[in-house]
Parts: C-alpha cells; structure tokens; sequence
C-alpha cells in the first residue's frame, strides 16, 4: 500500500545549523504517528518540511507517492488543504473572535457568510467540548487549554485528511492534557485522518500513538510500535523514555561532547543498518 | 598591514550590509505590491486598517499641527521684523506647513503610532506561529496581511496630511490673531492668495510616499522578526527608525525634485 506520508531522506539546515540530517519515515493511512525526540531535534521542522512551509534542501516529500516538496501557488494550496494543523501555542488570531477563528479554515480570512459559517463554527467548537457561548470570546480571554481546543476545532473545521499535532499537551496541566489526548483520539477515530503528533510528554505518546518513532540530531533513529516504546533495546530510546541524564545522549553543553556523541551516533546507526 | 586595512573593511562590510538591505526592502515591497493587487482581496481588513492608520491619528496629527502653526507664526513674525517684513507671516506659515511641516510631522507622528504597532502586532503573529497558520489555513499571509495595510498607509496619509495642513494654518491663524495683532478677515484672505495648487499636489504627493514608507517598514520588521520577545522588541524599534530616516530622507529627495529648480 502507498504510505499516505513518506519522507525520503530528507535534509535541511539554517546557517551552519544541520537540523534534519536525512529522515526517512512512512505514515500510512488511517495510523496515528507520533514522534518523540528531545527540544531542537527538528521535529517541527519535520512537519514543516511536509506541510510546504519549509523547502528541504535535499530529498523528497511524497503524499500519496506523489512529490510535493516543489509545489508552489495554486498546487502548495490545493496540497495544503489536506493538511490541518494544531500549532504548539494554538496560534489562534488574536484579532478575530473565536468563531471567526474556527471558521477561518472555511472562510478563509474573508468576511460575510455570518450566520452560515458561526453556525458551522459552532458545530466544530461542539466536537471539541465548548459551547457557544465562547464563539463571542477573544482568543486572549481564553486559559490556555480551552485556548488548544479552539485550536483543534479550527484544525478540523475543514475536514482535513491528514493532521498535526504539534506538542498538543505542552504547557497544560494533566488532567486538561488527558482532555486533549482524548479529544485527538476520538478526532482521529470519528474524521478517520491520518495523525502525526509530535511530543515529548510520553503518556501523551502512549494515549494517542498506533507507531512511535524517535527523532534524534536530525534523523529517525527508532521506530516501532507503541507497545515496544519500553523494550527497544536502543540505548537512546531508553535513555529517553526513562527520562534520565546519564547515557549516550548528552545535553547540548559544550560542543566538544556534541561532536563525540555524533561519532557515537554514527557507529550505532551503521550498525542497526548493517543488520538489516 | 591588517591595522591598515581594518578601517576600510569596516566601511566596506557596512556599505554592502546597507545595499543588501535596501536590495531585501526592494524585493519584499514589490513582490508585496504585486501580490496585493492581485485577488483574493480582503476588504474588511483594509477598512480596518484605513481606521487605525487614519481616524485614531487624528487626535495627535491635529495636536502636532496645531501647536506646530502657531509656534511658526510667531517665529516667522519675530524673524520678519528683522526687516519689517512681519506682514509675510500668513503667507510663509502657509507654504512651510503645506509644503514641508505639514506632511513631515504628520508622516513622523504617523510612524511613531503606526509602523510601531505594526511591527510589534506583525513580529509576534510571526513568534507565535500565526502566519505559520494563515498558510496552513490556505491564506497568504502577504495578501492578509500586508496589502491591506500598504494601501490603507498610501491612501489615508494624505487625507490626514490634508486635516494637519489646515489645523496648522488655524493655529498660526489663531496666535497671529490673538497675540501678533493680525487682522482676522484678512489673514485668511492673504493665506489663500499665496497658496498655489502645486504646493497642495506636492503636500499629497509626499503623504502617499510617507504613508508607504510608514506601513512598509512596520510590515517589513515585523514580518522578518525572529527570536521571541527580544525579536519583536528590536523589530519594533528597527520600524521607527527606519521609517524616521526614510521619511526626511524622501522629503529632501522629493522637496528638491519638486522646488529645486530655482
């Protein structure tokens, strides 16, 4: 079966700054993704790269087998309307009521449709657990979780294929994390959309993945399901999963221990590759 | 050898810094202008924009002027009676407002209120990943954003220019009359006679111009600006400067293109 999403080796840097070093990975359709890895190892950028915000400087993006790395003007927008993304911070527009937020997917950006789209608005803002009567609110009137759902609704608003999750429980407390979690696995299940959800928070992982993969200096280093997330016998997978501070990764403190441990990376991904 | 050089390199990195950047300001400003006149068309945010940019202006354009053509008329008076020529009051208030103070000070108070605000509301849409999602959303964020506040800065400029330039000439009006003894039926009357069309065209031309370099510089920073609350102070700050530096450099530029030729 053609994977929904695949990734091949693709690579992107900023300046002197190499963040993807050659990630392949495959979504197929209809499966929830999520990818793990520590701060700053590229797993926005990753996202990015499909979502055409970002142009990877090698490799390709393949949505259905087909290329999309490329697209610009009408084809990246007819591209990006299968795509619905849920920003870190929600990234609501602040100037615009929440309903016309929800409806922008919809109206996008243009006025009218008034009674129409608030009510279609409405109905995406029910999906999510919120009831009218925040439609009239002001995205800064909102705590930050209900803030995340309208969010979600606005994601969703247009019935998107394909979503993304990006750090969908960062900042939240537990209980209004395990809200969201529950919300994006009954989304994903209800829109039948192919999910991909970047974390670090792994009882957010283990809720909402089918799959999880391991993102680390650039590149997928373990992916597997979600049930052997805690037996991979990868020693940086463990290292993460555990949460602990010792072992082969090293926080980014001097850049001397970066360069050794990249060696060190380097060895153990040629010999996983060499397995196979 | 190197001591030598040093200062010469210093100068040359520096120049070709500032050509990269008006080179960057160029492309950005006319691929914006391009896009923008190309649909979809978002009306309501121009109006929004005609609104904050020109109507909530008012207020301290008028404040400026006001204070500006009553300070000149007694200048110019005591400067005038230095060769008795104090009777030139009415007529060379009225032309240094129209031709210079009016749209200068305007244009500055203009981008004191506005390229300020668009930078910070711009460069935080950018920090928090707002015009990330106006892509994702299918919506060009040039087009949202940028275009309606280009046209809305290049049109209502010169309507506001057109309120400071009369506000002005009432101030000087009102102190030349209170205090300087003017004639009030005859101030006006002179004050029309030495007025000429073209300075009144080259007082709208220079406000158009103004108001574009205003909302440019406060879209440019504020869309490029990166690195989080610093990022968007500095863009910010950057908006001010740089539309304060292009407006009286315009106004040299454009004052001597029009009145140059002696």
């Amino acid at each position: 079966m053609t994977p929904r999403i695949e990734l091949r080796d693709v690579w992107k840097a900023f300046g002197s700054k190499q963040v993807l070093a050659g990630v392949n990975l495959k979504v197929a359709p209809g499966e929830s993704l999520v990818i793990i890895g520590g701060s700053g190892t590229g797993k926005s950028v990753t996202l990015k790269c499909v979502l055409g915000l970002l142009r990877p400087d090698r490799g390709r993006v393949l949505i259905d087998g087909v290329e999309t790395s490329s697209l610009t003007g009408r084809a990246l927008e007819r591209h990006r309307s299968r795509f619905g993304m849920l920003f870190q911070g929600g990234a609501l527009f602040d100037s615009l009521p929440v309903w016309r937020n929800v409806a922008f997917p919809l109206t996008r950006g243009r006025g009218g449709g008034g009674a129409d789209m608030r009510a279609r608005a409405e109905e995406n803002l029910a999906l999510v657990g919120l009831g009218p009567e925040v439609a009239d609110l002001r995205p800064s009137e909102l705590s930050g979780g209900m803030q995340k759902r309208v969010a979600l609704a606005r994601a969703i608003a247009a019935r998107p294929e394909i979503m993304f999750f990006d750090e969908p429980t960062t900042g939240l407390d537990p209980i209004m994390a395990d809200v969201i979690n529950d919300l994006i696995v009954d989304l994903v299940r209800e829109l039948k959309v192919t999910a991909v959800t970047i974390t670090h928070d792994l009882v957010s992982a283990r809720k909402i993945a089918d799959r999880v993969a391991m993102l680390y200096q650039g590149r997928i280093i373990w992916d597997g399901a979600k049930d052997r997330l805690y037996s991979t016998g990868n020693p940086y997978v463990q290292q993460f999963v555990e949460g602990r501070a010792e072992g082969p990764i090293r926080m980014p403190l001097r850049t001397g221990a970066i360069d050794r441990e990249a060696d060190d990376l380097a060895t153990l991904l040629e010999a996983r590759d060499g397995r196979r | 050898m190197e001591i030598v050089l040093a200062p010469f390199a210093w100068v040359g990195r520096r120049g070709i810094g500032v050509l990269a950047a008006v080179g960057r300001v160029t492309i950005f400003a006319v691929s914006a202008i391009l896009k923008a006149l190309s649909p979809p068309f978002y009306p309501e945010r121009f109006v929004a924009q005609l609104f904050a940019i020109g109507w909530l202006s008012l207020p301290v354009v008028g404040l400026t002027a006001a204070f500006t053509g009553a300070a000149l008329a007694q200048q110019i008076y005591v400067g005038g009676q230095r060769f008795n020529a104090e009777s030139t009051v009415p007529a060379v208030t009225v032309i240094a407002l129209v031709r210079e103070l009016g749209p200068v000070l305007a244009a500055l108070m203009v981008a004191g209120r506005v390229a300020s605000a668009m930078a910070a509301e711009l460069g935080t849409m950018r920090v928090t990943e707002q015009i990330d999602a106006l892509s994702t959303l299918r919506t060009d964020p040039v087009r949202y954003l940028i275009g309606p506040r280009l046209f809305a800065g290049t049109l209502v400029l010169p309507a506001l220019v057109l309120v400071a330039n009369v506000i002005g000439v009432l101030g000087g009006y009102a102190l030349a009359t209170a205090r300087l003894g003017f004639n009030v039926a005859n101030y006006l009357a002179t004050t029309r006679q030495y007025l000429e069309v073209s300075d009144v065209v080259s007082s709208l031309v220079k406000a158009a111009v103004f108001g574009f370099i205003v909302a440019l510089m406060g879209c440019y920073h504020g869309f490029h600006s990166r690195g989080g609350a610093e990022g968007v102070g500095r863009a910010t700050t950057d908006a001010v400067v740089s539309s304060f530096v292009l407006i009286l450099l315009f106004n040299l530029m454009i004052t001597v293109l029009a009145f140059g030729t002696r």
